[in-house]
């Protein structure tokens, strides 16, 4: 499902130039989950962006379902993250004067489905997330947990090939986070490819193959057994 | 252009944001009002001078003599000219098809007196045709005639400060006032709507003033209106045939600049309206200015918004939103607001204007009134920097990776 191939980065900070990802070589199949772990600084943000198509790499190649990911305009970018990628941020970053349902629907505007249909669709995700009775809500009256699943609603709503999380649970407590993990586990169980940034090492054994990322490399790359949620 | 998909997104936008709107909405309604109001109120400065000069006929031309300063045809310098009867027969005769009205005019000074009172007042020989060129408004009476002219008769006309003056509650018409030696009937008695000094005129026969001085036949001045579809070009073509007919006449120099002069009310009435075009212009530059401070309070507004939207910008376009996508929605917002705030500032300010019409006369604004047009064009003026900023910062907010504007909190 996804394919990269001394993949490098690095950032301009005034004078010096600052190495973020010093040649990444990494396969992802499809339904997996795969944890990438990590201190803050090794780079595995960078590298979830440039997944995402959010951010460009300086040099290696990467493929997307056997598609070659290479000099992207932003149009061109946009409508394949619209496409093929699902993201979920550790901020959530629903919009915050669009009830519940329109966060779900906005990825479906911009593939120009009509407003009954958006709507439609949006309302079965935020049924899978247990949101049905939360859809005309604010993000402001929902709780923590609450706006992670529905951003999660959201990023499935497109159905993408991929989901990209960032620490999706940096902002929740011990609980919500087991709620939300549970989703993304129960989501992935469905087939779908999941990428989890996290740098917490219990949220990493609740997926399937954890990477670990040192200084800009890959310094281990194993499966583990994963540790399932149940009844929460 | 016309999306109704995307006019919703807007219309959710605009409804949920309503500080925003608020904000930009007035930013513009009150430059647009303010303008109006502005410039409506320079048209009505302007409206009061042009009142104040058309009440006066403006088609005339006034002659003077003076004393030559060039020799010609055998006479000396420094001579004196003077008109008389023949000069006004003369300009009559060659001169009828421009002409409309001729007054002769001689002013003198002389001791006024009634029931043994003194009183001093400018005195005038003039013909008929005075009341038009002066625009005298008669009160009580009549004016001078072609009778008085033609019988030269002791009568007088005067004005309303001089009837106050001189008769305080009595009626005047029929009484008699001693000018010098000699005793005047008055016949009328007149008002003036440019002021207290055209008031206090007393108006007689030319003739009659003629008569006094032996039979002279020497007149003052002479004042003519010409006939206005001549338009300036032709008045000023009027005056030149006039003064070079006269100057032939009277055997003086083409070219002597004294002996004959002339003055035009038509250029002095241009003069004034100068006068009133500058201070309109003035207005119109504070207009100006308020429009420019509204499109700098428009522009501050759409890049504060553009701000604040980084983050909201950064997810859309992370859930897929292109860039001319982002550009459009910003842009129609902006143009929505703008046109909506814009036109409704411009009602309000046409109507306020319209209330100030009767009240602001004692400030000297006449009728105070901006033409649809410019109202028209200072909105979409408005409006187009409007859109101008807020293209430049949702353009850069467009370019902006995803990434950035998701990490600006």
């Amino acid at each position: 499902m996804i394919k990269i191939d001394k993949l490098h980065k690095s950032y301009e900070m005034g004078s010096s130039s600052l190495h973020v990802l010093k040649g990444i070589d990494f396969k992802v199949e499809a339904g997996e989950l795969v944890a990438i772990m990590g201190s803050s600084g090794s780079g595995k943000s960078t590298l979830l962006n440039i997944l995402g198509m959010l951010d460009n790499a300086d040099d290696g190649t990467y493929d997307l379902d056997e598609m070659r990911i290479e000099n992207l305009d932003e149009k061109t970018a946009a409508e394949y993250r619209n496409k093929f990628l699902g993201f979920i941020f550790q901020s959530f970053n629903l919009i915050n004067y669009k009830s519940a349902l329109e966060n779900v629907a906005l990825p479906l505007y911009y593939q120009g489905l009509k407003r009954k249909e958006r709507q439609k669709i949006a309302l079965n995700y935020l049924d899978k997330v247990g949101l049905k009775n939360w859809s005309t809500h604010l993000p402001s009256e929902l709780s923590g947990g609450q706006k992670q699943r529905v951003a999660i609603a959201r990023a499935l709503a497109s159905n993408p090939k991929v989901l990209l999380a960032d620490e999706p649970t940096g902002a929740l407590d011990s609980t919500t986070s087991m709620e939300v993990m549970a989703l993304i586990q129960k989501i992935n169980n469905e087939g779908k490819t999941i990428l989890v940034v996290t740098h917490e090492h219990d949220i990493a054994m609740m997926c399937k193959r954890i990477v670990n990322l040192k200084d800009g490399v890959i310094v281990e790359d194993k499966k583990v057994k994963q540790n399932i949620i149940k009844n929460v | 252009m016309f999306n109704v998909e995307r006019w919703k997104e807007i219309f959710q936008s605009i409804k949920k944001n309503k500080l925003r709107t608020v904000l930009s909405g007035t930013t513009v309604s009150l430059g647009i009002l303010i303008f109006i109001i502005l410039f409506g109120l320079g048209e009505g400065l302007k409206n009061s001078y042009s009142d104040l000069f058309l009440r006066q006929a403006n088609n005339v031309v006034f002659l003077y003599t003076g004393k030559t300063t060039k020799p010609y045809g055998g006479f000396k310098t420094n001579r004196r000219i003077e008109f008389d009867n023949s000069d006004i027969a003369d300009i009559k005769a060659n001169f009828s098809d421009r002409v409309e009205y001729i007054n002769p005019t001689i002013r003198y000074g002389d001791n006024i007196k009634y029931k043994l009172e003194s009183y001093n007042f400018s005195i005038q020989a003039v013909s008929p045709s005075n009341q038009y060129i002066e625009g005298n408004v008669l009160m009580k009476g009549r004016y001078i005639n072609e009778k008085d002219i033609e019988n030269k008769t002791k009568v007088v006309v005067i004005g309303r400060l001089v009837a106050r003056d001189i008769f305080k509650t009595e009626d005047p018409i029929g009484k008699f006032i001693n000018i010098g030696s000699r005793s005047y009937k008055v016949i009328g008695v007149f008002q003036d709507l440019d002021g207290d000094n055209e008031e206090s005129y007393l108006f007689l026969p030319y003739t009659t003033r003629q008569q006094i001085l032996m039979g002279s036949d020497k007149v003052g001045s002479i004042a003519i209106t010409f006939n206005p579809n001549l338009g300036g070009k032709g008045a000023v073509k009027l005056e030149n045939d006039i003064k070079t007919f006269l100057k032939k006449k009277k055997s003086i120099d083409p070219t002597d600049p004294s002996a004959i002069r002339v003055r035009n009310v038509a250029d002095e009435l241009e003069r004034s309206m100068q006068f009133a075009g500058a201070l309109q212009i003035i207005v119109a530059f504070v207009g100006i200015g308020t429009l420019i401070a509204g499109i700098i309070g428009i522009s501050n507004i759409m890049v504060f918004i553009v701000k604040e939207r980084t983050k909201e910008l950064g997810v859309r376009k992370a859930l897929g939103a292109q860039p001319s996508e982002i550009i459009k929605m910003i842009l129609t917002e902006s143009i929505f607001i703008t046109s909506i705030s814009g036109f409704a500032g411009m009602i309000i300010g046409v109507i306020a204007l319209n209330s100030l019409e009767s009240g602001l006369q004692e400030y000297f604004i006449t009728r105070p009134q901006v033409s649809l047009n410019i109202a028209f064009i200072a909105t979409v003026i408005l409006i187009i920097f409007g859109v101008i900023a807020g293209y430049i910062p949702a353009k850069r907010a467009a370019q902006i990776k995803p990434i950035v504007a998701l990490r600006d909190e």
